[in-house]
């Protein structure tokens, strides 16, 4: 069995101008360090398919706090379950603005629910799914509907990621990996769908120490296996310094937002 | 001028909707405040893929819990949870067909709700771009019961409880039960049955804050928390 640890820059060489890129942002499970390495690749016209696209502000960016809009100028579409993409403290809002009104960027939006059933989809290669969630809805817009022992069904097509960049808690050196908390999320689901995976990881150990039973994404939906770098804002040992930097600086903004509010103006 | 309710007291009067045994998703804003009411034995869910957790950390003193805080156990809201005897981890698949599957009940803010049980819930105000449509499809049509906390009227005063929606559909016809900083309203086959007000108002004020048509209730009576 090769081993398949690499570097980031060496994993995301492997993307290539107008490939579908697939994503976990929602906190634990984000592999921030792999979309750091995107980000400084050549790669462009990039569809980004992700459960969050939400702007961080420009100060906390500066500080290692990053969000899938990270790559924007490399983006040409996106396709979100949940967006937050007008904050007066995030310079990506402009850009994003011009941007869709130029028609350089694209924004699809999907329940959350279909996200994850679509990727499932693609990860079984079917040809597509019938879903009943979103009749009568902006998701039902522009799609085929076929009712079924009548029900009423949307036809969704399954999403098959060029490439899937997943992060898991700790990984063998052939591509088994194990998760932890909240973090596992949808990172089991892009590895399964995506026709290349590369995983960042915590830690990395021997063939044999993790245990067969507690393996939740077996090596073969894995390609490439990343360690992230002591120092990096994103590892073990910085991540809550990292986290309570975003934590100070919301409760700061909603504490301006309540002072405006108590002055009487609009918060 | 009569006081309406506190966010504090909407979420409190919402959680006595919960009894030991249920399963529940709470959403983001009022609704995750539900959680520090909720009854012991109330297994409260979150989608991307805890069951079963304990009380979230209080983010305002979230220095004092580093020792304890797991960082990579978060709910929805980014809120940091503690752990509870029985709690589970999962992927996103599993999470959404457990909240498709008909055995959660979920309590969610809104926007809009009409006398049918329509619901708005899922902003399109960014210009049309991009919609926050996020878990709010998955979580109202799967849901065993469907209940909406909100405020009565919107910041400019314009009735929320409507005969039909003006913002954008998220789920057609599911709402059970909607509370409000003014009043508790049950959603039957015919219409919306007001069931309680908040201290001091009386059935007239209310239905003058609402567009759509209330009955009332034969044993109307004030909210309790």
């Amino acid at each position: 069995m090769r081993d398949k640890v690499s570097t980031a820059a060496e994993a995301i060489a492997e993307v290539w101008n107008g490939d579908l890129v697939a994503a976990n942002f929602w906190g634990p499970g984000t592999p921030n360090y792999l979309w750091q390495a995107l980000s400084k690749h050549s790669a462009k016209d990039l569809t980004i398919c992700t459960n969050n696209y939400v702007l961080r502000a420009d100060v906390l960016k500066e500080q290692g706090v990053i969000g899938a809009a990270l790559v924007l100028s490399q983006t040409r579409k996106v396709i979100a379950a949940f967006s937050a993409i007008q904050q007066e403290d995030a310079s990506d809002s402009e850009e994003i603005a011009r941007r869709v009104q130029e028609g350089t960027l694209e924004f699809e939006s999907i329940p959350h629910g279909v996200f994850i059933e679509r990727l499932h989809a693609g990860a079984m290669r079917l040809g597509g799914i019938y879903c009943p969630v979103g009749i009568g809805t902006l998701v039902e817009e522009g799609r085929e509907t076929r009712v079924i022992n009548g029900v009423k069904y949307i036809f969704q097509e399954p999403i098959v990621p060029d490439v899937g960049l997943i992060s898991a808690d700790k990984a063998d050196k052939f591509g088994n990996l194990v998760y932890h908390g909240t973090a596992r999320a949808a990172n089991p689901i892009i590895a399964m769908a995506s026709k290349y995976t590369v995983a960042e990881v915590f830690e990395i150990v021997e063939p044999g120490e993790l245990e067969p039973d507690t393996i939740v994404t077996p090596g073969a939906f894995v390609d490439r296996i990343v360690l992230i770098p002591e120092d990096d804002p994103g590892s073990r040992r910085r991540r809550a310094e990292r986290t309570l930097t975003s934590i100070r600086y919301r409760q700061q903004k909603l504490a301006e937002a309540a002072a405006i509010a108590a002055q009487g103006g609009q918060a | 001028m009569k006081e309406k309710l506190t966010e504090e007291l909407v979420a409190m009067r919402a959680a006595r909707e919960l009894a030991p045994g249920d399963y529940c998703n709470l959403g983001i804003g009022v609704p995750l405040n539900c959680a520090n009411y909720a009854p012991e034995g109330v297994m409260l869910q979150s989608e991307n893929g805890v069951l079963g957790h304990g009380p979230p950390y209080d983010s305002e003193n979230i220095e004092q819990h580093i020792e304890q805080i797991d960082w990579d156990v978060v709910d929805a809201g980014m809120r940091y949870l503690s752990y509870a005897p029985g709690m589970s981890f999962f992927d996103m698949l599993t999470s959404f067909a457990m909240i498709r599957s008909g055995r959660l009940i979920s309590i969610l803010g809104g926007l809009q709700v009409s006398e049918q049980g329509d619901a708005a819930i899922h902003s399109l105000s960014e210009e049309n771009i991009a919609a926050k449509i996020g878990g709010s499809m998955d979580l109202t049509w799967g849901a065993r019961r469907l209940i909406i906390t909100m405020t009565h009227c919107s910041k400019d005063g314009s009735p929320k409880i409507v005969r039909e929606l003006t913002m954008p559909l998220t789920i057609k016809g599911r709402v059970n039960l909607i509370v409000t900083d003014m009043a508790v309203i049950e959603v039957v086959s015919n219409g919306l049955v007001l069931r309680e007000v908040a201290p001091g108002w009386t059935p007239k004020e209310i239905q003058e804050q609402t567009e759509a048509n209330l009955s009332i209730a034969p044993d109307v009576h004030e909210m309790e928390f």
